[in-house]
């Protein structure tokens, strides 16, 4: 056990000048800001691009531009930037380097020189990643999955600079990723305040903790793969190149194996899915809790449960690979220990579930994106017990389902804990609140909006309409109905697209002229919210670190005067907050 | 890895003020705890590429380096680059232990010595490539080359690295540090040399096994 590695201070270190403090910042709280503003410009690209690409489907013809070649790369650029550099930047990089420090009473992260080279080495990642539009040829359209042969044969859009910058890119990622998570993961070892023992953690510090452990053996995986596949392109070597024609051409390579390739691509890329949803999981589990007024229902199983899904997170891989093809006894182990993963997972919507029942409920814009979570990660956790299954899996594989299935539960469900967590954070990085009532509209139109998106493609998916189709002309089997759809589909997702605005608007002027949030609005019990100042000071604490006496989530504590205990609150103190008898309430039995 | 790259937060000295003995014994743990999991990361990272080293080796271009006429078939030379790592190894656990007895001149020299082998060793790959190219096994030749030389060259990459940290604890000899300034990045020198030995020994076991090997791996492995 290692309490307060980071312990008392003698004196408080004040970044010097305007370059150390907001440029080359050490302090993990803007380098989290300059993570979640990389990442939500980057994210704001994608976002284009998808709306690039829906023109095309729902309206064959629209953009002059948009021709096979670019619409393969804009697929390509829009599947990496979400998954990876918003998504993954965003939960680690964003929210991991803001929250957990301050969740665990820590001054900073352990080694904050290699805190900010990971952002720096991120932002490098994005511009190498980025400058693939503007070099001949153009970005990568080889799909998100770089797949080879065809990623590095001509014929694929990018094959001469955009697939090298896209691995190069991911090669600086992956540094980027394990300078930060090696900071993520001792600092929550080795930093933790007086008293906050490990089950004293709030869950989005266990779901940060076992995302990062996961990025830091998973991404190895994605970096093995981008230099053997760089060095077929660049070097002429064959890991993964078969022997093949080209254009009527023999290509030098000769004997690679593409399969090889597949397993380690998803080796990384089935974490990466929990990379994702860990974070999100554990977010949303204190927005719940913290707007329910409840204590989180089942907290040890809840932390077991997160590390059974990151640990089962990696006996899954080939379930991305049905149609691939494998020995039939490996497509029936992949399939059970996908139904086994979906047993924690379920496990945890249940527990959610129950931590809503009976709370004392509060429909503010954070609970409203947590709600829709719940919902969103259900549908989209059903349909992936369809695609586990090998036999439903193959007819299903390369239609609009899997659209669908992948956008609900790696798309959608995270970004409503995005915004959820970003509504519920916001007082605690500005001091302001963000504006109530765009807030809500921004909620129901992200909400309705892309379920009218992806509800019509799991229809268009049973219809057989395939995925990866620049153009649906010319398909008999296609009703017209199909198109109509598409069509709709594309007008919700433009519109979906164009209400983010709203957001980025609200955070902008909320950040200058946003009412002052006070330093707990949300009556909240955990570390973040007991700083002495909010925003917090650089190293957080002022004098003396807090000591913990208590969980996380002692909410509506029969008894008590106040529907929240604080972290930092010890018996004594709560003795003080004790209701008088006869003064009203009995309080119900505590379940915790 | 004792350099900048595990700096710790220097600016909040513990209560017994900075550069305290409990607040650097609480730092050198902190320091090897995040070396070890960067360890893990490498650990993680070399043992995808030899699983794709197993996977590949069950394709029928592979053509094996333990063969008669190929380069190795004769063990010697990595034999002996072995042995040096296994000195630098040993130099620099020597090394850690002479700190911790305030022994500084054991130390300089164990440091020293560390760092020297870390470079004869890598001189001595170098070499081997060398020997490779010369007999016409060059990188695109044949998988098997390939992945001897981005294996050996990873590894030798991450002794570079090393010796990055390494140059750094020297440089605190260099400036008259006391030992125990010095020792902590000496004790994640030494780790990370020890780290790499091991690493190296599972590589040279690997390249140095024959076909059947490989096969028998690759059953077990389901890769067959």
């Amino acid at each position: 056990m290692a309490y307060a590695e980071q312990a008392e201070r003698a004196s408080v270190h004040v970044p010097g000048s305007f370059l150390t403090r907001y440029i080359w910042s050490q302090d993990h709280k803007v380098i989290a800001i300059q993570y979640g503003l990389t990442a939500i410009f980057v994210g704001l690209v994608g976002l284009v691009l998808s709306g690039l690409m829906r023109m095309q489907l729902g309206f064959p013809g629209s953009l002059e531009f948009m021709d096979p070649a670019a619409y393969y790369q804009a697929m390509t650029m829009h599947g990496m930037i979400m998954v990876i550099y918003l998504l993954t930047a965003l939960f680690l990089g964003g929210f991991g380097n803001y929250l957990i420090p301050l969740m665990v009473g820590a001054r900073d992260m352990v080694f904050p020189y290699l805190n900010m080279l990971s952002y720096w080495f991120f932002l490098l990642s994005v511009l190498v990643l980025l400058s693939s539009f503007f070099v001949p040829g153009g970005p990568t359209g080889a799909g998100w999955t770089l797949y080879p042969p065809q990623s590095i044969t001509r014929g694929t859009p990018g094959t001469d600079w955009g697939i090298v910058l896209m691995l190069v890119s991911l090669a600086i990622f992956i540094v980027a990723a394990t300078m930060g998570g090696l900071n993520y993961v001792t600092t929550v070892l080795q930093a933790r305040t007086f008293g906050m023992t490990l089950f004293r953690m709030p869950l989005t510090v266990w779901g940060i903790f076992m995302a990062t452990v996961l990025a830091l053996l998973a991404f190895p995986a994605l970096f093995v793969s981008a230099i053997m596949m760089l060095c077929d392109r660049l070097l002429g070597t064959s890991f993964f190149m078969p022997a093949m024609m080209s254009m009527g051409q023999p290509l030098d390579h000769e004997g690679g194996s593409p399969i090889l390739f597949q397993h380690l691509f998803w080796f990384f890329g089935h974490p990466e899915v929990y990379i994702v949803a860990l974070p999100a999981f554990g977010l949303v589990s204190d927005l719940i809790s913290t707007h329910a007024r409840k204590n989180i229902f089942g907290y040890r199983m809840m932390v077991w449960a997160i590390v059974a899904i990151g640990v089962l997170s990696f006996v899954v891989w080939a379930h991305h690979m049905y149609v691939s093809g494998m020995n039939p006894t490996f497509g029936f182990f992949f399939a059970t220990t996908t139904l086994i993963i979906a047993v924690p997972t379920a496990l945890k919507v249940y527990n959610w579930v129950l931590t809503l029942w009976r709370g004392d409920i509060h429909l503010r814009v954070p609970m409203l994106f947590a709600l829709a979570f719940i919902l969103t990660f259900l549908v989209g956790g059903l349909t992936g017990l369809f695609l586990g299954n090998v036999i439903v899996d193959i007819p299903l594989s390369d239609t609009y389902f899997v659209v669908a299935h992948f956008h609900m539960v790696m798309g959608v469900a995270p970004i409503l804990v995005v915004f959820g967590a970003i509504y519920h954070w916001f007082p605690k990085v500005t001091g302001r609140m963000l504006n109530d009532t765009v807030g809500q509209l921004h909620f129901w139109i992200t909400f309705l909006g892309t379920y009218a998106i992806y509800f019509p493609m799991h229809y268009l998916g049973f219809l057989g309409m395939p995925r990866r189709y620049y153009s649906f002309e010319g398909y008999d089997f296609i009703p017209q109905s199909a198109h109509d759809l598409n069509a709709f589909i594309t007008v919700a997702a433009l519109i979906v697209g164009v209400s983010q605005l709203l957001f980025l608007g609200n955070l902008l002027w909320s950040t200058f002229r946003g009412p002052p949030s006070g330093p707990n609005p949300w009556n909240a019990t955990s570390l973040e919210w007991q700083t002495p100042e909010t925003p917090p000071a650089h190293g957080n604490w002022g004098p003396h670190l807090p000591v913990v006496h208590r969980w996380a989530y002692d909410y509506s504590v029969p008894g008590l005067v106040q529907d929240f205990v604080p972290q930092t609150l010890s018996e004594q103190d709560q003795a003080a907050l004790a209701r008088r008898p006869g003064s009203g309430e009995s309080g119900r039995e505590s379940d915790s | 890895m004792s350099g900048s790259a595990l700096k710790m937060a220097h600016s909040y000295p513990a209560g017994g003020g900075a550069g305290s003995q409990p607040d650097q014994d609480r730092r050198s743990r902190t320091a090897t705890l995040g070396l070890r999991v960067f360890l893990a990361v490498v650990s993680s990272f070399f043992f995808l590429f030899l699983i794709a080293f197993i996977a590949r080796s069950q394709l029928a271009d592979w053509q094996p380096l333990t063969e008669p006429a190929a380069p190795l078939s004769r063990l010697e030379p990595l034999w002996l680059n072995t042995l040096v790592l296994m000195l630098g190894s040993l130099a620099l656990q020597w090394a850690r232990v002479a700190a911790g007895q305030d022994r500084r001149l054991e130390s300089l020299a164990g440091c020293l010595l560390g760092g020297f082998c870390a470079l004869v060793f890598i001189a001595g790959q170098l070499w081997l490539w060398r020997s490779f190219v010369i007999q016409g096994y060059g990188f695109t030749a044949n998988p098997a080359n390939s992945f001897f030389f981005l294996l050996t060259g990873l590894h030798g990459l991450h002794l570079l690295g090393g010796l990055v940290a390494w140059a750094r604890t020297l440089w605190r000899y260099v400036r008259g540090l006391g030992l125990d300034r010095i020792r902590p990045g000496l004790s994640l020198c030494a780790i990370y040399w020890h780290y790499l030995l091991a690493l190296w020994l599972l590589l040279f076991l690997l390249l140095s096994s024959s076909p059947e090997t490989y096969q028998t791996i690759a059953a077990l492995c389901g890769l067959r």
